[in-house]
């Protein structure tokens, strides 16, 4: 499903003295099937952004256009839950949403809310927990028995059970531990190639960006300033400074290299893999002309 | 929705009413509360109407703001004034379609309370809009500082009194949040029958408390930490400062009331 911004403003408490200016003339393009990382720095207008994805923040200017649907500045949009329905949010410590019986019951609730019956809804639940990595016994436990990260994963789950079409996710792993982290992000992905997601991910990290997206959007004070492709967005080093950002680590580490050893590697390596396999090419060639 | 409520809000400003003692602003507030049901002719309405927009002139908030955040008062207002209209059955009857007659003396009466409570609400919600909470909260803690002699709590009630309206907006935005996470998962609290709506307020209200208590706990752990140990033998960062401004604006009060004395009838 294709999401198109079109020179979408933005303004908190609107008509008051709190009016606060969150967004200008934003455009941003997610075409079906993309996965989309939106980074920027702390207060950019990434999670602004991102709530106009599902509808749940009407624009003051300009419009979104979700699949079919168009959501218009000034214009009243009636049945919204369609939308939402198809674009699934997972939210910043989404463990805060949590609030059924058992673990059972609040994974279900989303696509109960959509009319999915029971039985199917239950099938998904049981399904998701097992690919969350949830222990079985977990499921008729309360959430809130859970440890922090168990409850992630079932807030998590909960929105995945809806089985969207466009998954977005507001920073999905702040505050787990380095594995939690590394297997929630593997699992989006997985999604996303097995179903055909759209996937767009808000995220401080440019190790995810640089590992998982195919495109980049660059939020700065409230503005989309850049947009593209992953290899290009982490090679400018000078503007990702602008924007008070960093290249992620592997690049960072690639460049130190060239400036040690005085060579140039090929491209620009955007995940640990990458950079091994650059470094090995290198020693190879190293080699070669000894 | 909630953000265009202004009840208990503070918006930061360098007026004449924002930089008067809290103090004084409260007795202002209290005294004119008493003074409102001195009025009781159309002469004395209308000073009291005069005097209150005056008040919202020297504290420089938007009248238009004023209004427009204390909707949901004019309802109320409304309401009580159509109760006077076709309850009050005394003078002249005015103008009659069919059974519903309208009598002189309900709408006067109507007018006046109207009034009466509008002057009120705007006085109200002056004070909270220019004094920030934990001025309020100091400013009461000094004047029931006399009672602590009957073993009232001062220190504790002001603590709990700003505590609570510290963490309003907290658990406001909160709010937010979670009714946006559960809006995302299908649960609409905004449409539907009202059964639909009241069932789609547990949702929320659950992971609200758990957060609340979790918050509760954590700033009695954070304090605790800090050393608190209630108000014996604390001393104040802020210190509240009485000026001529303040006593005169006490005199000025005083002066409004002999005028409304004097035109009573």
């Amino acid at each position: 499903m294709d999401i198109l911004l079109q020179e979408v403003g933005y303004s908190y408490a609107e008509n008051t003295p709190f009016e606060k200016r969150a967004l200008h003339h934003v455009n941003i393009h997610i075409p079906s099937g993309s996965y989309t990382a939106i980074i920027g720095h702390t207060g950019s207008g990434k999670s602004t952004v991102l709530q106009h994805l599902n509808a749940l923040l009407k624009p003051t200017e300009g419009s979104v256009v979700i699949g079919d649907r168009k959501v218009e500045a000034g214009v009243k949009a009636k049945n919204l839950r369609d939308i939402r329905r198809q674009v699934g949010i997972v939210f910043q410590f989404p463990e805060q949403q949590l609030f059924e019986e058992t673990v059972l019951k609040d994974i279900m609730f989303g696509p109960m809310n959509y009319g999915v019956p029971e039985e199917e809804a239950k099938r998904r639940a049981v399904e998701l927990a097992a690919q969350l990595g949830l222990p079985p016994e977990a499921l008729e436990k309360s959430p809130f028995d859970l440890s922090g990260g168990q409850m992630r994963r079932v807030a998590i789950a909960g929105v995945l059970a809806m089985e969207p079409e466009v998954l977005v996710l507001d920073e999905p792993t702040a505050g787990l531990d380095p594995k939690g982290r590394r297997e929630i992000m593997d699992l989006f992905h997985q999604l996303h190639v097995q179903k055909g997601l759209t996937t767009v991910l808000v995220t401080h990290s440019m190790e995810d960006a640089a590992r998982f997206a195919d495109q980049i959007a660059i939020m700065h004070n409230g503005k989309c300033v850049v947009s593209g492709e992953p290899r290009d967005i982490f090679a400018n080093e000078e503007q990702l400074m602008d924007y008070r950002l960093e290249p992620p680590r592997t690049v960072k580490l690639q460049r130190m290299l060239e400036a040690k050893l005085g060579i140039e590697l090929d491209g620009i390596s955007l995940t640990e893999e990458a950079l091994a396999k650059n470094i090995a090419l290198a020693l190879a060639k190293g080699r070669e002309t000894e | 929705m909630m953000e265009k409520m202004i009840f208990g809000r503070f918006i930061p400003g360098d007026s004449l009413v924002h930089r008067l003692d809290p103090r004084a602003k409260l007795l202002f507030v209290f005294l004119f509360i008493a003074i409102v049901f001195v009025a009781n002719n159309a002469l004395t309405y209308l000073l009291l109407l005069v005097f209150t927009l005056l008040v919202v002139f020297l504290s420089k908030i938007r009248l238009y703001f004023l209004i427009n955040g204390l909707k949901p008062v004019f309802i109320l207002l409304i309401f009580t004034f159509l109760l006077h209209i076709f309850f009050t059955k005394e003078g002249d009857v005015l103008f009659q379609f069919g059974f519903i007659e309208v009598y002189e003396e309900g709408l006067r009466q109507g007018i006046f309370i109207s009034i009466r409570f509008l002057v009120l609400v705007f006085i109200t919600s002056i004070l909270t809009l220019t004094t920030s909470p934990i001025s309020i909260t100091d400013g009461i803690e000094v004047l029931l500082g006399p009672f602590k002699r009957v073993k009232l709590p001062v220190h504790e009630l002001a603590l709990m009194m700003s505590i609570s309206l510290r963490f309003i907006p907290t658990l406001m935005d909160e709010t937010g949040k979670i009714l946006k996470a559960q809006m995302a998962r299908g649960s609409d609290i905004g449409s539907g029958p009202i059964k639909e709506r009241i069932k789609a307020v547990v949702p929320l209200l659950i992971p609200l408390f758990v957060s609340a208590f979790k918050r509760a706990e954590d700033l009695a752990t954070a304090m605790e930490v800090r050393g608190y140990r209630g108000g014996e033998g604390r001393t104040r960062y802020r210190q509240l400062d009485w000026r001529l401004i303040d006593s005169l604006s006490l005199l000025l009060l005083a002066g409004f009331t002999a005028a409304l004395w004097y035109f009573r009838t």
